[in-house]
């Protein structure tokens, strides 16, 4: 499966050569215009919008409602539920996800939303981390994210973010792996083109976690940008990695303004 | 494989072409899951309706893809799913009237790895 | 844990036709893939789905692994009279869930 990605990417940077008749030109590293800026959805074939529009058909709601449960159930030696601080969800955690990942004091760094509602287990619940990627954190963070369906995304304006941003958006630049490729290479500079079958996106992040096709399941950005990475053929980042935090809230500034979809179905 | 499977539901008896439609994207998002929707034109009343509908693949590892067993209670006959197509193939759907009498219909349906993956289990 | 979502209306005219959708919470494991290192993940599929209106039998389906993870599946059935709509899904290593809706008719 691999193999395939590193061919149609080698095939696609060995055409741009020779159209162009040159040595493929300098970074363009312009970002996209606001103006320009469309979700994932928007690149979607109809059959798979009908899937994400309709709540009683989208998979991903399965683990909203987990994590609806997962809200009451107390845990930890505190004996504590999310509700039991939090109260009804659909008003405490509204916009919540929309200005995620955020400055978290006591670490002095940017956490995500998967990093947060560790850190309240942990720190307020005196219960034991969930693992990344588990039923249960990714039931737990599809719920909360849900609550900020349509609400305009402000992660990356606070002050104290902006030296994080800046390293997001380095990474973003920065031509890495065994085919030297940025993520701006395809992102910013050939979206809406095609990559073997797939539309290229402008990877905006307005609906995660999302139900990715193919995975059959539900998932959070970072394993999102893991896939990325495996596909670039670099070296993946540990899932929390400091690294992919200030990537993920790089791409959430990115798109700035633009509506949270969670759960968003994509391919 | 796509002849015996089929054979196994209709054994000898006439497949007609016609009255059954398949709705199904000719290029697909990704073959993992793939919206797909059969109905077939039959008024479904106590005399004249529709018994099953049978769905089969050419290229998977297996030739049935699912069964669907309607009966005059339907009121409409269409069934939506998701489906799995491991390559570009075709779709065979066979609907089985009240009547005794079988109709079919094929579409083609082209698939496509996708792009950026992850390591494999 | 919430395995699966329905959608039945609520309410239904005496002879209006009510398409009902179904989603349920399940790998559909196909038995075909490999791990890493070469060997066989076992089939883990629902193989069967029935729907029961008032107690009888108005649909059912057999499933099979070209059937994708998270079965959806929609169908049509008369509203004949208010009750009770019964889902029953069967499938490998012993898996049995159900659920169930309320239909009023008038």
């Amino acid at each position: 499966m691999r193999f395939v990605c590193t061919i149609a990417l080698a095939a696609m940077l060995a055409a741009m050569r020779v159209a162009a008749g040159f040595v493929i030109p300098p970074l363009a590293a312009t970002e996209i215009p606001p103006a320009e800026r469309r979700s994932g959805y928007s690149f979607m074939t109809p059959d798979t919008k009908a899937i994400q529009d309709d709540d009683t058909a989208n998979p991903g709601m399965l683990w909203v409602l987990d994590g609806e449960a997962l809200w009451k159930r107390k845990s930890g030696t505190s004996d504590k539920a999310c509700a039991d601080c939090h109260d009804d969800a659909q008003a405490s955690m509204k916009g919540v996800a929309a200005r995620y990942p955020a400055f978290d004091r006591e670490l002095g760094r940017p956490v995500n939303l998967e990093q947060r509602i560790n850190l309240c287990r942990t720190r307020h619940q005196q219960a034991t981390p969930l693992s990344y990627e588990s039923r249960d954190l990714l039931a737990l963070s599809a719920f909360v994210a849900r609550q900020s369906r349509g609400v305009a995304i402000t992660a990356g304006t606070d002050p104290q973010l902006e030296p994080f941003v800046a390293k997001g958006r380095a990474f973003f630049m920065r031509r890495q792996g065994q085919l030297n490729l940025g993520c701006t290479n395809c992102h910013n500079d050939n979206w809406n083109r095609h990559l073997a079958g797939s539309a290229v996106t402008q990877a905006l992040p307005t609906g995660y976690p999302i139900y990715r096709l193919e995975w059959q399941s539900l998932g959070s950005l970072q394993r999102r940008l893991r896939n990325c990475m495996t596909g670039m053929r670099t070296q993946l980042y540990d899932y929390g990695a400091p690294e992919l935090v200030e990537l993920e809230l790089y791409l959430m500034s990115r798109a700035h303004d633009m509506p949270i979809e969670t759960p968003a179905v994509r391919p | 494989m796509l002849a015996g499977a089929i054979r196994n539901v209709v054994g000898t008896a006439v497949v007609q072409t016609g009255r059954v439609k398949i709705d199904v994207p000719p290029l697909v998002e990704n073959g993992n899951t793939v919206p797909m929707t059969v109905s077939v034109a039959n008024p479904m009343t106590a005399d004249d309706y529709v018994k099953s509908i049978h769905v089969f693949n050419e290229k998977n590892p297996q030739p049935n893809v699912g069964n669907f067993y309607l009966g005059p209670r339907a009121g409409r006959a269409q069934i939506s799913t998701r489906i799995r197509l491991a390559d570009s193939q075709k779709i065979v759907a066979i609907a089985r009237l009240s009547d005794g009498s079988f109709w079919s219909v094929s579409a083609d349906v082209v698939v496509t790895l996708a792009a950026c993956t992850e390591e494999v289990i | 844990m919430a395995s699966a979502l329905i959608n039945v209306p609520k309410k239904a005219k005496r002879g209006e036709i009510i398409e009902i959708k179904t989603l349920m919470s399940h790998i559909m494991e196909t038995g075909y893939r490999r791990t890493a290192t070469g060997e066989l993940v076992p089939r883990d599929i629902i193989t069967s789905f029935a729907c029961r209106y008032n107690g009888v039998e108005i649909f059912r389906a057999d499933l099979f692994p070209a059937i994708a993870a998270n079965p959806f599946l929609s169908f049509f059935t008369v509203a004949t009279e208010s009750g009770k709509f019964d889902f029953e899904w069967i499938g490998d290593k012993g898996f049995t869930e159900t659920a169930s809706a309320t239909i009023s008719v008038e």
